[in-house]
């Protein structure tokens, strides 16, 4: 089911201060969070966000496009390689 | 011949069935567009007056969008998720489910026909 629109959109509440701090500050830092559930709010644009994906950071640039998808949508938990083939 | 939105229907069908050979027009929106011009749903395509059809084509025109826009429309949001890389366009890109269904067997719709790999064994027990 939807999210309730009274309660807005969700964000881990260190990570919207940690956006806040980051646009004030000007500074380009890559901002890491565990929160894939987090939802991208127009604040993140322009923002390096490195998402874990259960192993690594990856960094994700926030675009405009990418704004109400949550974070973990751009940062795959899964690698999948292909099968078979020779080894070299 | 009636022809809406760039479409033939065809002559010998209710009129509620004919309008959903128009792409973007299915059932609950041809019988709404019927409602709204007045004409009852049951009277066929080839018994249209040529002011109906009129003020059909110009409803459809102005309120639906229909065929080329909305398929365009479809293409532009499937090409969004592709291009910013979020798993739901990974997922168009390679051709897979995107709604987290199982891939090892089935989803066939997506894939396409089968390909057989040579020479896959079978698990031995």
């Amino acid at each position: 089911m939807a999210r309730s629109v009274k309660k807005g959109p969700y964000v881990f509440h260190k990570l919207v201060d940690k956006i806040m701090r980051a646009k004030e500050s000007k500074k380009k830092t890559v901002i890491k969070t565990w929160s894939r559930s987090s939802m991208i709010i127009p604040d993140m644009v322009g923002l390096t966000i490195a998402v874990h994906n259960g192993k690594t950071f990856v960094p994700v640039f926030i675009t405009e496009n990418m704004v109400g998808h949550k974070l973990g949508e751009f940062s795959p938990t899964r690698n999948f390689r292909g099968h078979g083939g020779k080894k070299k | 011949m009636a022809r809406i939105a760039g479409v033939d229907l065809p002559r010998n069908k209710r009129g509620v069935i004919s309008l959903t050979y128009i792409y973007g027009i299915g059932r609950s929106s041809a019988k709404e567009i019927l409602a709204k011009c007045g004409i009852d749903e049951n009277i066929k395509v080839q018994d249209w007056t040529d002011e109906n059809v009129r003020s059909i084509s110009v409803l459809i025109q102005n309120e639906y969008r229909v065929e080329g826009e909305l398929r365009s429309e479809v293409q532009m949001n499937i090409k969004r998720l592709m291009d910013i890389g979020c798993y739901r366009g990974v997922r168009h890109r390679k051709g897979l489910p995107l709604r987290g269904q199982r891939t090892k067997t089935n989803a066939r719709t997506r894939k396409g026909r089968k390909k057989t790999v040579a020479n896959k064994k079978k698990v031995t027990k």
